[in-house]
């Protein structure tokens, strides 16, 4: 069964924007996918949409077949969402906002305050249960808001850039807890800009842009239509001169660095052993974008060519 | 699995309390100034001024005010609960808790008004207390004394739910009260008979809300009204259903809290 189905969905603004022109989209049920997309593309107003904070202008959505406007508290209960905003009272403490959305759900008092504390627990918040929600900092603000998203147990989880503003550390963390919670079986939707994030946690993906989705398959599939991958050589002595090596082209960026664009047909054994051949030695190499990032660009920029 | 209503029941629940629990976290900002206030209107209309005043309609002056000033602190204060708390959930938008969630517009508007009703009984309790001091309070029906302190307490929740969805900046909670409701209750017969008044007047105080729920609740205390008891009832009945047909209305349109 689906756990997202969103069928032709308009969303034009009261001030005549039309944010979304037309968007069809599924999410499996325990998928964990990735809505991308530049800055304005749409995605919160997507999202706010499945949340029912903005009111659609037509179309459909339906979650785990439940349609959100004829049967809305049952298609309601199955969302959680991370919203991209702050969106807390700043001034209530940390776990009444839990037990408060608990209490929206119909979670008993009591039975609500155990699970605010199992939430605050795992975000490693337990600490900072009594402190009113304003002195929190902002990573922790955003772990608050997925603890409050996951009080009343939702089968889809929506998080609209959470890891912004996050640092290393909890956003590894973050990382190993979003994977667990799909793995127990919760579907997950997940904006980001950071693309090796998208990368490294999802299965599938949408692009969107301008309002239109632009690309919607699995991860693996979209890699494997990158062409070519740009990767940075460091040389151990300064060279002046970008060596000739062959099919593979290359740029000398500095004395010490070596750009080496690589064909998907291309070995890279081929590649380092014409080097050796020219007594260039490799210290260090990584890729000069990541794949997806690479991926992303083309696809946006061939969206914006048809639209031209 | 649980059923809609039991939800239901349970969000109100917590609508209520979390209201009740802001206004008693913030005590110094919505308990104490009313009891503050009406202790000096006490002291200065009731005893200082009252004392020369004399006889209003046959009882000493301070016994003649003091129901209209319990039940201004009542107006005042499920007013002004309401109308900053659900503000500042629009300003925050931690509105959106409520919209995310399974919890109907009328449980949403239903536990806000009942917050409001909670704080007005609160600081209404504290006045009568504080009145005690100042007079030997004599009920004269206590159920309908009751019945008008909950329906305005009702009613003026729900005009403070109306003017914050429309209100846009911290100026706008306060313009009603200040130029609507200040005006309303002063010149709602809280301190003065409207037989005081000149006919003219006295005709167009029957225009104020304020002037039934005033005369009723004082007459549910002394026994003595202005006006018919039954139609001032029906009037503020009326008032609470328009109104709260017109709240919901507001959050089903979303009006200043969904695009
Ligand atoms: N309330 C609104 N009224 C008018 N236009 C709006 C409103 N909210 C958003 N927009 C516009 O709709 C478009 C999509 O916005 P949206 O927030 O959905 O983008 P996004 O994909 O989430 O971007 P980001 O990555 O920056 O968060 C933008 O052009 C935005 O300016
Ligand atoms: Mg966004």
């Amino acid at each position: 069964m689906a756990a997202l189905v969103i069928k032709d969905l308009h969303k034009t603004y009261r001030n005549g924007f039309a944010a979304l022109k037309g968007i069809d989209l599924q999410v499996e049920q325990g998928d964990f996918f990735a809505l991308l997309g530049p800055n304005g593309a749409g995605k919160s107003t997507a999202i706010s949409i499945i949340a029912s904070l903005t009111n659609k202008t037509t179309g459909r959505v339906e979650i785990y077949g439940h349609d959100l406007d004829r049967e809305r508290d049952q298609a309601k209960r199955l969302i959680g969402l991370v919203p991209q905003e702050f969106n807390f009272n700043m001034w209530e403490p940390v776990v009444e906002i839990l037990v408060n959305q608990a209490g929206y759900y119909g979670i008993p008092r009591k039975l609500a305050f155990q699970r605010a504390g199992e939430a605050l627990q795992r975000l490693g918040l337990w600490e900072k249960r009594q402190t009113q929600a304003r002195w929190l900092s902002g990573g922790m603000k955003r772990r608050l808001m997925i603890a409050r998203a996951l009080v009343h147990r939702p089968r889809l989880l929506i998080l609209d850039e959470p890891t912004a503003g996050v640092d290393i550390e909890i956003r590894r963390s973050m990382w190993e807890f979003m994977r667990e919670i799909n793995r127990q079986g919760t579907t997950i939707i997940l904006t980001t800009h950071y693309l090796e994030e998208a990368e490294s946690l999802c299965r599938n993906i949408a692009i969107i842009d301008h309002g239109r989705i632009v690309e919607q398959t699995s991860m693996t599939r979209l890699l494997s239509q990158l062409h070519s991958e740009l990767f940075l050589l460091n040389i151990a002595a300064p060279i002046e001169r970008a060596p000739d090596l062959h099919d593979y082209r290359t740029t000398l960026v500095d004395s010490e660095t070596l750009e080496v664009e690589v064909d998907r047909e291309q070995s890279m054994n081929q590649l380092f052993g014409l080097l050796s051949a020219q007594g260039i030695e490799v210290v260090s190499m990584r890729n000069k974008q990541n794949r997806l990032e690479q991926m992303f660009v083309d696809l946006v920029d061939s969206a914006k060519e048809k639209r031209a | 699995m649980q059923n809609s209503w039991q939800i239901y029941r349970i969000a109100f629940q917590t609508i209520v309390t979390k209201e009740i629990l802001r206004f008693m976290r913030i005590w110094v900002q919505t308990l104490l100034p009313p009891a503050i206030t009406t202790t000096l209107y006490f002291i200065i209309f009731g005893r200082l001024i009252g004392d020369r005043i004399g006889e209003m309609d046959g009882y000493r002056y301070i016994d003649f005010i003091v129901p209209g000033l319990i039940l201004m602190s009542v107006i005042q204060n499920s007013y002004a609960n309401v109308v900053s708390s659900f503000f500042g959930t629009k300003l925050q938008h931690y509105i959106e808790e409520l919209l995310i969630a399974p919890v109907p517009h009328w449980v949403v508007l239903g536990g806000y008004v009942v917050g409001g009703v909670a704080r007005g009984t609160m600081v209404g309790i504290l006045v009568t207390i504080i009145s005690l001091f100042f007079t030997d309070l004599s009920i004269n029906s206590y159920g309908l004394t009751l019945l008008v302190f909950v329906l305005t307490s009702v009613l003026f929740a729900l005009a403070g739910f109306i003017n914050a969805v429309y209100a846009k900046t911290f100026d706008d909670i306060s313009i009603v009260p200040t130029f609507v409701l200040t005006p309303l209750t002063y010149l709602g017969g809280v301190f003065y008979s409207i037989e005081l008044l000149p006919e003219f007047w006295q005709w167009l105080s029957l225009a104020n809300p304020v002037l039934y729920m005033v005369n009723t609740f004082r007459f549910g205390i002394l026994g003595i009204s202005d006006i018919d008891v039954v139609v001032a009832l029906v009037i503020i009945l009326g008032f609470i259903a328009i109104l709260t047909v017109y709240s919901l209305r507001l959050l089903s349109r979303g009006v200043g809290i969904k695009e």
